[in-house]
């Protein structure tokens, strides 16, 4: 088995990554760096945002009001220092991508412009159209080209980490092309997999986010954190799922019921607003999970409309007229067109909540740092806690920035002073790991169909795990992924061959999404409150005495999952009322 | 909704078993807004799991899924059923080896890219505590819509030129060149002349145009290597018809 050493590998190519590798590649290039990623980088799912991301730039915003949002979005459960530094370094990041070339929407005189976005009390979401993600991965991307000291190993499956002496040091990584695994020995590693949409029939999600990261880390003793916490889009496409950015709404979209109501205001994001006059931080500027948790409402009240997609609201965006539509919201006008039939200039497009983003991952503390030694972690995989219970929307590319660049330094910190790796300590560990895919590759007593176990989670996590939940559904899903988790051992490979095997790989995704899955959903079973994303219709009140803390689920192999909680970082912000009124409570 | 049986004539082929590629053909029930993706999908996990394929975002932007359809580059995530009669017929991308089923080595442009530094060069420097370089928005969309590539190679797979010298640097290369030389932000311009105006380069390209006419996000790629030869040959006037010029 050939080995490949590197000082740092990072797991992942999407925006968290390629900021991580850039920044090592800056702060040290002796350093050997080693860039692993299951697709190409610019396939990853960064190139899927649109809205933007948020940094204080005008003069009438503040760090304070960007770290007021933050918190108040995430219902106290993010840990405030966190927030300080990320609020702090937001900007500086976003100047750093203009800097490399990122196509920023501009004002008049030239400065970048910035726009409205849900939660936030001013404007301060940078843009560059509606294709914000596919720019800065884009701008990321070619960036790190310029830098000798980044090697990529794109179309590399990550199958293991390899943990020696109670440190990460290196992971196992299969080459798609080949079928060959090789072990890379690091001195550390950083994880920048991303989320793990895809144990949700109905997501916006890619095809590739699987929750690989999270697994890594998770199998590796690393606790998942806040796992619960899962972002449900208020504006999907009803048929793909796909996105319609909140800068729909950002730019002047309204949402309607089937009487064409603005039924917002009936869920305390009231009163109405004037039509093409949106005001931030109320009705339709509100946060997505007060937006998707207005819809479930409506639903069971009979006031959504019915369409041959399902049941959906209707967002209207006609009275922003083409011209600024063209400008503003090109992708959304042109999905809808294609997708759905629907042109948003002349009719309102149906839309519905749709499964979008994991507040939830692997848990690190304020510097990207991992309670393993030597592992780090960003981007949607990890759990900074910049999020707590509700993402803001355009906080999380900045995420992927500010807290890539962090796990960077934070590894070149680990590096000095390192005591050299047992080489043969780690091969043994490799073999280990290895005979686990020889095993799923010789198998014969196979019973079980990949694709029929996928559908089986992913209809549990829809029944169960949605936007209201109880105990007793729940429950039915601890139980149901328990049992797939011990069905998945008799998985069955149907394609044996060693040259691109998306079988093999859709196999070995299933297993990680299926311990995320436990994960998330022995996360929600204990969390007896509704807080932010996480709604339970038998405890509908927050419950600071018990709750102001983050679940830690932590892996016990083929066993149930346990979780117990760490505290909260607060600073400087008690626990409030989380007030989307406009002003008038 | 209404559904239908979609036909399908899919090429296979794997290096270990396979001497050479061939048709395998599939029926399978498809909805009437379905696209070739979303079918390809339904035999995947219904008929045959050993078909392969790239795929992630299934809207278009992440550039993964670019296939010939009916002998046309296309995004099988943009190649609506509805607008095909008959038999589809689905192949790995032209001009690229296969490395298995529908999926393509794709080395020779990613090697490309990174060759054209595809990257901002700055004209002046500037620290991060001086802000962001002024840009009006008439410069921005000098060079914006070149700005969209999505790297998905359907160019590569239209151009006949790159099909008979696979040296050439091709539309995607030389259009993101093009896109950060038009940057107000930039000064890296000589510095990629020397890779894109070449005879790999903007010279190999013939303008048929095929690229433009393929490419799913408008970029225009042919219109991007017209302005660089254009560019390029006023560089060859003012270097030697004007002496006077210090450039």
């Amino acid at each position: 088995m050939e080995i490949i050493d590197a000082d740092v590998a990072i797991v992942g190519a999407g925006g968290a990554g390629l900021r991580a590798a850039i920044a090592l590649a800056e702060t040290d290039p002796k350093l050997r760096i080693a860039l692993i990623s299951k697709v190409y980088p610019m396939r990853s799912h960064t190139c899927a945002a649109e809205g933007g991301a948020a940094g204080v730039i005008k003069p009438d915003d503040s760090l304070d009001m960007h770290f007021d949002d933050t918190v108040s979005g995430g219902d106290w459960l993010s840990d405030q220092d966190c927030v300080e530094y990320f609020v702090k370094e937001a900007p500086r990041e976003l100047l750093q991508l203009e800097h490399w070339g990122c196509p920023w929407n501009r004002e008049a005189d030239g400065s970048v412009a910035v726009r409205s976005f849900g939660g936030m009390k001013k404007q301060r979401t940078w843009f560059a159209a509606d294709k914000s993600g596919f720019h800065i991965l884009h701008t990321l991307f070619q960036t790190s080209l310029q830098f000798p000291s980044i090697i990529r190993f794109d179309e590399y499956y990550a199958l293991d980490l390899l943990l020696d002496e109670g440190r990460c040091q290196g992971l196992m990584a299969m080459e798609m092309r080949s079928g060959l695994i090789r072990q890379f020995h690091a001195r550390a590693v950083i994880i920048a997999g991303g989320g793990a949409g895809r144990m949700f029939p109905f997501t916006t999600n890619g095809a590739i986010k699987t929750g690989d990261g999270m697994a890594l880390a998770y199998r590796a003793g690393v606790p998942l954190k806040d796992m619960e916490f899962v972002q449900y889009h208020p504006t999907g496409l009803p048929n793909t799922g796909s996105l319609l950015t909140e800068a729909c709404r950002g730019e002047g979209g309204v949402l309607l019921n089937k009487d064409g109501r603005r039924y917002l205001q009936d869920y305390g994001m009231g009163p109405e607003t004037e039509l093409g006059k949106p005001q931030l931080k109320t009705m339709e500027l509100g946060p997505r999970d007060r937006l998707s948790q207005a819809y479930w409402h409506e639903l069971q009240n009979g006031n959504t409309v019915s369409t041959r997609w399902g049941e959906c609201v209707l967002m209207d965006m006609r009275h922003l007229g083409e011209k600024k539509i063209n400008e503003r919201l090109p992708l959304v006008r042109e999905l809808a067109i294609s997708y759905l039939g629907v042109d948003i200039v002349t009719d309102p497009v149906p839309v519905r909540p749709v499964v979008h983003y994991m507040m939830g991952g692997i848990s690190t503390d304020a510097r990207a740092a991992t309670p393993l030694p030597g592992l780090f972690a960003a981007g949607e995989c990890a759990c900074v806690s910049l999020n707590g219970a509700n993402r803001l929307g355009s906080n999380s590319l900045v995420e992927l920035l500010v807290f890539g660049k962090r796990a960077a330094w934070s590894a070149i910190e680990y590096l000095q002073d390192l005591p050299a790796a047992d080489t043969a300590a780690l091969t043994a560990r490799a073999l280990e790991s290895q005979t686990r895919i020889r095993e799923l590759f010789s198998r014969t007593d196979g019973t079980e169909s990949m694709s029929g176990l996928r559908k089986e989670m992913m209809d549990t996590m829809e029944k169960n795990v949605g936007i209201y939940r109880d105990h007793a559904g729940l429950q039915e899903a601890v139980d149901t992924l328990g049992q797939l988790r011990q069905r998945y051992r008799k998985v069955v490979l149907n394609d044996r061959s060693n040259v691109f095997n998306t079988d093999l790989f859709q196999v070995l995704e299933l297993g990680c999404m299926l311990d995320c899955a436990e994960a998330l959903t022995a996360g929600a079973l204990a969390r007896r409150e509704s807080r932010g994303a996480h709604q339970r219709l038998d405890y509908a009140k927050r419950d600071d005495d018990h709750y102001l803390r983050h679940s830690m689920v932590h892996y016990r192999g083929s066993g149930a999952p346990r979780v117990d909680y760490q505290d909260v970082v607060i600073t400087r912000s008690p626990p409030g009322l989380r007030d989307y009124s406009g002003g008038h409570q | 909704m209404n559904e239908r049986m979609v036909q399908l004539d899919v090429l296979r082929y794997d290096p270990q078993v396979d001497d050479e590629p061939h048709f395998q053909h599939y029926e399978v029930p498809c909805k009437e807004e379905w696209v070739v993706l979303d079918a390809l999908n339904a035999i995947k996990e219904s008929i045959d799991p050993t078909l392969n394929y790239r795929w992630s975002c299934h809207m278009a932007v992440c550039g993964s899924c670019g296939m010939m359809i009916n002998g046309e580059p296309r995004l099988s995530c943009h190649a609506f059923l509805r607008d095909f009669e008959g038999v589809i017929r689905v192949e790995p991308l032209a001009n690229f080896p296969i490395e298995r089923d529908l999926v393509t080595v794709a080395d020779d442009f990613i090697d490309k890219l990174k060759r054209v530094k595809p990257y901002l060069i700055p004209g002046e420097t500037r620290s991060i505590d001086e802000g962001e370089y002024i840009q009006t928005p008439a410069q921005l969309m000098k060079y914006r819509h070149f700005s969209m590539c999505i790297n998905c190679m359907l160019c590569y797979a239209a151009c006949p030129q790159y099909a008979l010298q696979p040296l050439f640097l091709g539309p995607a290369a030389i259009t993101l060149a093009h896109r950060y030389n038009l940057d107000s932000r930039d000064g890296g311009r000589d510095e990629r002349q020397q890779v894109i105006a070449t005879n790999e380069g903007v010279w190999e390209c013939s303008f048929v145009g095929a690229c433009s006419e393929v490419c799913p996000k408008a970029v225009d790629p042919a219109g991007a290597l017209q302005q660089v030869k254009v560019a390029s040959t006023l560089d060859w006037f003012r270097e030697h018809l004007l002496p006077g010029d210090t450039k």
